[in-house]
């Protein structure tokens, strides 16, 4: 090995680093966000790319003033154009720790919204304290991330994974008082496990004479399930629960369709909202699901929510799932907060703190209907949730979603000051369900 | 014929050596105080990483390639994540210490099995223990799962720096553990037991006839390239705050292969450089090309195979024209008999 010519090796690779140079200013004043999710990997098809669609749509049309009421007062945030910058989710939360601190500190943005993956934002959220940016997460549903630490300016412009498996219990016993057995089919990773703990949780405290059936969890990415649907067709329970998603999601009901798993038992899924419009007539009909929060074909009919919907299909030729839907949450909160912050600090751009400030405990109009940021100090969303069953449409020539129930948002997530499991486990206090 | 772990280096030489180290290390603490912050947490990284191909380099020396170093570099990470979280130690040298000293022990467990093993059985043993450590960490709720741990931000020697210098105070940690474990590893390299690694690829029958055991010499090489990748994990735990069990993922061994064929294995620095250009070209393209970044990446990859088959550090062989005569690199020294 070389002693002399150490220096000429590292110095290439400062210099290879360094030659990553600042981009120019720009002439006029704008409002600069970095938009994050997946764009490649198993979760950009279902998540990530119609995600960062739905990011683009909004922003332009934000830019262009064509989103309805409430947003056709100003253009853009208070008049400033929008400017965005997209980044990849993949690559595991170190690689996006490095490409958030370079969004940040050199490519300079103004607030960073996004984010899917549960690690990821468990991993940003002390760098966004640490470099003071206004971040706001899309997805990663982990109740973890205010429940065990706490930030200035972070935020989460949507509901946590709690409220998609407790609207699930409460759909059961709305629709379905007759049930007697329950099974799982979850991946056994935190999602899985998480989304099954609270599911079990929610419906033995809503149904305690249910008896829980066959626990299955196949590992993540595993493709096959014939196995598991052997069982499950077996044990004939009333009811399925599972939170597959994505490509695991499409291969099991593929695979559980034919089998007449459906026809069967009642599944119930917390995310199958996502790979409807996808899978068009392959899907199984009879299938129920939400989506977190009333989204996609759940969505409230309003005109923000119809137009969104619409102008979505018309710009991608599919129609907008819940990626989208979640995504623009994070916009919309911004864009509300930041005006509050103009309104009152006189019509500047506003810095990171007057924005977090207006955030805390804000209630803003979303496609997916109102959102409050009623948790964690004001740092986390709860929203109402909805859940449909899967019915033949001869004029879609695709399965929609049919006689949805709707949840109200303090029915179905924990009151503020309470971990979501404590709250389920101790019975749900302060539910408001009527 | 017993090996002398060293110092075979003459003292002038050893002297020099630690004056180049030393100045290195003022260098590169230099460049952190004047570099722009985006630079400085990529740089961390990259010197942290640096450490773990710094250990695939001493095997591939051997002719020994290990497709699942993200096991070592994941169990020291986790070491110093949960000590950390679990335990309230927050003192980095601590940490990197404990973490380098496990994963060490855990090397020794795996070394003696792995030991026996060359060519592509070595490099897929590492590979399957190090998916079933992802397997073991994505399934434990006790350990965070898939969702992985929080790392509490680091003190160093009782003092906790604010927020504004907490970057370039990580940097100047990890530079020096970085040069410190670079010196330490020339003087390895120097010694009797490092000029004999080399006979492991180049004869291990001769290496039979001079009385020394090649399973014994990979024993040794294989417990020190998994102390380095723990503490490179370690490092990375620490500056970055968050511990998941993608580390122990193939793709993340991948990673340090591809790191490894980038710097070739011809020298110290090259590892640290190779590393650098690596974290660098992955930025770069993913700030820019959020929709093709693997692809240039990959593209970059076969440049560099095509066109610099013996890496980045042969780069600086061929500027000053020489061959450093007492350590050839690996990919040129043939057996005979």
């Amino acid at each position: 090995m070389t002693d002399q010519r150490l220096s000429l090796s590292l110095a290439a690779a400062i210099a290879a680093s360094l030659s990553l140079a600042p981009v120019a200013g720009h002439a006029q004043e704008t409002f600069k966000i970095g938009l994050v999710n997946f764009l490649s990997g198993p979760a950009a098809d279902a998540f990530g790319v119609p995600s960062m669609n739905g990011g683009v749509l909004m922003v332009e049309a934000l830019n262009a003033g064509q989103v309805p009421a409430p947003y056709d007062g100003q253009t853009g945030i208070g008049g400033l154009p929008i400017e965005f910058v997209q980044i990849d989710e993949s690559g595991g939360a170190q690689v996006q720790i490095q490409r958030y601190r370079d969004l940040v500190e050199r490519e300079e943005v103004d607030a960073v919204l996004g984010y899917d993956g549960s690690g990821d934002c468990l991993a940003i959220a002390p760098v966004a304290d640490e470099l003071q940016t206004v971040t706001i997460f899309s997805g990663c549903g982990t109740t973890r991330l205010f429940e065990e630490a706490s930030y200035d300016y972070v935020f989460r412009a949507g509901a946590h994974t709690t409220m998609d498996n407790v609207a699930l219990a409460h759909y059961i016993k709305r629709t379905m008082p007759e049930t007697k057995t329950v099974a799982g089919l979850n991946q056994n990773y935190s999602w899985g496990q998480d989304s099954w703990r609270d599911f079990t949780a929610a419906l033995t405290l809503l149904m305690p004479e249910v008896e829980i059936g066959p626990e299955l969890f196949p590992e993540p990415g595993a493709g096959q399930y014939g196995s598991q649907i052997s069982v499950l067709m077996r044990a004939k329970p009333d009811v399925v629960h599972s939170s597959l998603w994505g490509g695991d999601l499409e291969a099991f009901l593929l695979q559980a369709g034919p089998r007449q798993l459906f026809a069967r038992s009642h599944v119930v899924f917390n995310m199958a909202e996502h790979v409807l419009p996808r899978m068009g007539e392959k899907a199984p009909v009879g299938l129920i699901t939400g989506g977190r929060g009333a989204v996609g074909e759940l969505r409230p009919r309003t005109e923000l929510a119809d137009w969104f919907y619409e102008a979505y299909a018309e710009a991608y030729g599919i129609p907008a799932v819940q990626g989208p839907f979640r995504f623009v949450q994070t916009i919309l909160a911004l864009k509300t907060a930041a005006e509050i912050a103009m309104a009152e600090n006189g019509g500047t751009k506003p810095t990171d703190e007057e924005i977090a400030a207006a955030l805390a405990g804000l209630v803003f109009e979303t496609p997916s209907g109102t959102v409050e940021m009623a948790l964690a100090d004001g740092h986390q969303a709860i929203q109402g949730a909805a859940i449909g069953i899967a019915a033949w449409n001869d004029e879609l020539g695709r399965l929609e979603l049919t006689e949805v129930e709707h949840f109200a948002a303090r029915c179905v997530n924990p009151p503020a000051g309470v971990t979501s499991l404590e709250w389920i486990e101790g019975g749900m206090v302060g539910a408001e369900c009527e | 014929m017993t090996l002398r772990p060293s110092p075979a280096p003459a003292g002038r030489a050893l002297g020099l050596a630690a004056a180049v180290a030393s100045a290195i290390l003022a260098l590169l603490l230099l460049a952190g105080w004047a570099a722009p912050s985006w630079a400085i947490y990529t740089a961390t990284i990259a010197l942290a990483k640096g450490l773990v191909v710094l250990g695939l380099v001493m095997l591939l020396r051997m002719g020994l390639i290990s497709f699942g170093h993200g096991m070592f570099y994941c169990f020291g990470a986790y070491v110093s994540g949960l000590l950390a979280s679990g335990a309230g130690l927050t003192d980095a040298l601590a940490l990197t210490l404990a973490a380098t000293l496990g994963t060490a022990a855990l090397g020794l467990l795996l070394g003696l099995l792995l030991a026996g093993y060359r060519g592509v059985f070595f490099a897929m043993f590492n590979l399957a223990l190090s998916m079933i450590l992802y397997g073991a960490l994505l399934k434990s709720v006790s350990l965070g799962g898939s969702d992985g741990v929080s790392v509490p931000a680091p003190s160093y020697f009782g003092l906790v720096p604010p927020d504004g210098m907490r970057s370039l105070a990580a940097y100047g940690f990890v530079a020096t553990i970085a040069c410190a474990a670079g010196f330490l590893l020339w003087l390895v390299s120097r010694s009797q037991l490092g000029l004999v690694l080399l006979g492991v690829k180049g004869n291990e029958i001769r290496l039979d006839y001079l009385g020394i055991s090649a399973r014994r010499l990979i024993l040794v090489a294989y417990v020190l390239s998994a102390a380095l990748a723990g503490m490179g994990g370690s490092l990375v735990a620490i500056v970055s705050g968050h511990v998941i069990p993608e580390m122990a993922y193939w793709t993340t061994s991948g990673e340090f292969v591809f790191i490894t064929v980038l710097s070739g294995p011809g020298s110290i620095s090259g590892a640290f450089a190779g590393a650098g250009v690596f974290e660098a070209v992955r930025l770069a393209t993913g700030q820019y090309l959020p929709n093709a970044w693997q692809l240039l990446l990959g593209g970059f990859l076969l440049l560099v195979i095509l066109f610099l088959p013996d890496g980045i550090s042969s780069l600086a062989r061929r500027r000053t024209g020489t061959a450093d005569a007492s350590a050839p690199p690996a990919g040129r020294v043939q057996g005979e008999g």
